[in-house]
């Protein structure tokens, strides 16, 4: 078992293999929907004021209004919500795995953005 | 080997140690088409269990016996609706439509749980459903809250969190029918004595025997192994059907001190087969009643989405 | 003409007046939402199978408010079980329209729509109750019933806009639903004495508001509105439909069998 982490780091994040490398399986690709399907909408929840909206899932609905209220019924039974959005799934843009180190690597070495990167001696307070 | 069998390979082994050291997949990263298979097949049989689930406890809900009762049951009911939808959700985002399960469901093609083909015939049978069936199902599902693909993993979370009340639910049924009259012990005790091997039998065949046992293991999508967990559930239910006063219907249920853990009698594997391959007594019924739901449902679903298109074209017709 | 309900006969006339207005209301929830709770698992959507519950659960909850502060009032030892489970069709006093079946989907939408914007007024003027238990239970069971006709609505708009086949179930709920409105309006002795002591509603007072919601949403969904012609009531008499035995039948099979057990 001790090999393994070594064994992750020898080779590249799947994410960061190209595409077209990889044999793609047929189910892969963006979800198949069918016309007469219901379209998909992701649910944000606003749990209670003070806090932000958070995804909570998806679910289908013929607008946006069902869509309110099928997200009302499944996902805040139980009081979770002060607040609902829905979002059309296909108007959702989101980063592609592949990026993940382009786009996010490069932040994990600017250490001098967080606060322990400067030394301040313990004596003086409210710092 | 060529170039592409080889990057699959060598990400293969990637993907094997990735998940072993507990980080969590998410939609879009790579996987193997095997895990999705795998994922999309145990996700939307989840699902389809929760869905078909709802019909024998349905069953009761114009007959529970107390309003409180009746609301606790349709309350417990629309839960079961409400879990097969985060999980046809998650399934969603390995890129299986609804429609597709749907379809799978409906066909015969998907499996659900064998255990909702047994039928309700009285209202004990709602508490035994509570207590050893969700009990069944709340041991299997713990493990899953860990479960290397995320979106599974999440909606096992919320799925647990909610069905913690439906076995207690279901064990204060058994309560007060076990300490009630006469007829009503008797009525707990027959549901016990129907419903107990079906629901030992859910955690599926022995391992040993299990085909794809060792992969998901492996995978990290199952978590533990089906004879553990079997264990889990026998050990913490023999003590509760003891304090209810009822019977085991298993005369080699004992204590093993040596193991430390409760033996029960040998399985009869024939039975579970038998319901496995549509021939149990409720099969037929319960894909019926699922098939005249969605035929009967069919207009509607057409009507709203006409009306939603109609909108947006009348919309974009002003807006010209 | 009903047989007289059996009375307590200490109770005051103004007490009873309190408990069968209590009654009354209770058991028009009470029977709507064993009509609704049917639906589950047979809507047309697994979403749609979880709003339909959580409208049934709404009125289990108002039925069980009402018909436990019923037994309160009455003090004579019925709790909202012995309310529910243990009286025979004539001493119920819901309204017709919520016995009758289900029908299709667009059926029991119309049946929300017209009782979701009928119990809104009815219980947004309960709110004003001088009875502070009536007033208490009216103010939760306001917002509940603007949704169902916030909700029946709206389908009632896809469904009458939908399809040609939707357009035709929809306008065929609507029609056959149409008569039974009748009673929601007609003033029962027990409903004119309970406004007359402040604590109820005379529901005649709903009318105009009503029609004014009602048209509007028809208009939404391209329905026309049925004729008023033939006007059954007698639900607040206890003189029901043939359903009403059927329903309290499975309503109240295991109590009935199973006479005193505890559950």
């Amino acid at each position: 078992m001790r090999r393994l982490p070594m064994q992750t780091s020898a080779l590249p994040a799947p994410h960061a293999m190209p595409r077209e490398r990889i044999s793609k399986s047929k189910e892969s690709n963006e979800t198949m929907t069918d016309k007469n399907e219901w379209p998909l909408f992701e649910v944000f929840i606003r749990s209670k004021q003070g806090l932000a909206h958070q995804h909570a899932g998806s679910l289908h609905a013929a607008d946006a209004e069902m869509a309110i209220e099928n997200a009302r019924d499944v996902y805040t039974r139980r009081s979770e919500g002060q607040s609902i959005w829905v979002v059309p799934s296909t108007a959702i843009t989101a980063t592609s795995p592949d990026d993940k180190s382009v786009l996010f690597d490069p932040a994990d070495t600017k250490v001098y953005r967080h606060p322990t990167f400067y030394d301040v001696p313990d004596e003086v307070e409210c710092l | 080997m060529n170039e592409t069998t080889r990057d699959v390979v060598e990400l293969g082994q990637w993907f094997d140690a990735y998940v072993a050291d507990e980080k969590k997949i998410e939609p879009k990263d790579w996987m193997p088409d095997a895990y999705r298979k795998t994922l999309v097949r145990q996700i939307s049989q989840h699902a389809h269990s929760e869905v078909i689930g709802m019909q024998p406890e349905g069953n009761w809900i114009t007959r529970a016996p107390t309003l409180r009762r009746k609301a606790g049951l349709l309350a417990k009911v629309q839960d079961e609706a409400g879990h097969g939808l985060y999980l046809y959700s998650a399934a969603e985002t390995l890129g299986v439509s609804r429609g597709q399960m749907d379809d799978g469901l409906l066909s015969g093609k998907d499996k659900y749980s064998s255990i909702f083909n047994y039928p309700t015939p009285t209202w004990a049978d709602i508490g035994a459903i509570g207590w050893l069936v969700d009990g069944a199902a709340i041991t299997n599902q713990i493990p899953l809250c860990r479960c290397s693909y995320g979106p599974y993993a999440r909606a096992m979370i919320r799925v647990c969190k909610e069905e913690s009340f439906h076995q207690r639910q279901g064990y204060e049924i058994m309560l007060r029918l076990s300490h009630g009259t006469a007829e009503q012990k008797r009525m707990a005790q027959d549901a016990l004595n129907r419903w107990w091997w079906p629901a030992v039998m859910m955690f599926g065949p022995s391992d040993k025997d299990s085909a794809h046992s060792a992969q998901s293991m492996a995978w990290r999508i199952k978590r533990v192994s089906n004879d553990d967990l079997r264990q889990r559930f026998v050990d913490m239910t023999v003590k509760q059907a003891d304090y209810l006063g009822l019977t085991m219907p298993d005369p080699d249920l004992k204590w093993n001190e040596e193991r430390g853990h409760y033996d029960i009698g040998e399985i009869d594997w024939s039975d579970f087969w038998k319901v496995v391959k549509g021939n149990g007594p409720c099969n037929r019924q319960r894909l019926a009643h699922r098939q005249k739901a969605h035929d009967d449902g069919e207009w509607v679903r057409d009507a709203a989405l006409a009306h939603a298109n109609k909108r947006v074209a009348r919309a974009t017709r002003d807006a010209a | 003409m009903a047989v007289a309900a059996l009375k307590n006969d200490t109770l005051s006339p103004d007490r009873q007046v309190l408990f069968d207005y209590a009654v009354m209301l209770g058991d028009t929830a009470l029977i709507h939402g064993q009509r609704l709770s049917e639906w589950t698992s047979h809507a047309p959507t697994v979403e749609l199978d979880i709003a339909l519950g959580n409208q049934a659960l709404d009125l289990i909850g108002q039925a069980r408010m009402f018909l436990e502060y019923a037994g309160k009032v009455e003090e004579a030892g019925r709790d909202e079980d012995a309310l529910a489970f243990l009286r025979d069709g004539f001493d119920f006093r819901n309204l017709l329209i919520v016995e009758l079946p289900n029908g299709d989907f667009g059926h029991t939408m119309a049946r929300q729509f017209i009782m979701g914007v009928y119990s809104s007024l009815l219980y947004e003027a309960l709110s004003a109750s001088q009875d502070d238990q009536l007033a208490g239970i009216a103010k939760k069971a306001v917002k509940e019933q603007r949704y169902h006709a916030r909700h029946g609505g709206e389908w009632l708009v896809r469904l009458g806009d939908g399809t040609e086949e939707s357009h035709a179930r929809a306008q065929r709920g609507l029609d056959e639903l149409w008569p039974y409105t009748h009673e929601l309006f007609t003033t029962d002795p027990v409903e004119s004495a309970a406004a007359e002591l402040g604590f109820g509603v005379d529901p005649s007072g709903l009318r105009a508001e009503w029609d004014g919601l009602v048209d509007d949403v028809l208009a939404r969904a391209g329905l026309s509105r049925p004729e008023d012609d033939w006007q059954p009531d007698g639900g607040k008499r206890g003189e029901h439909t043939e359903n009403l035995g059927y329903i309290l039948a499975e309503l109240q099979f295991l109590q009935r069998a199973y006479p005193g057990a505890e559950w």
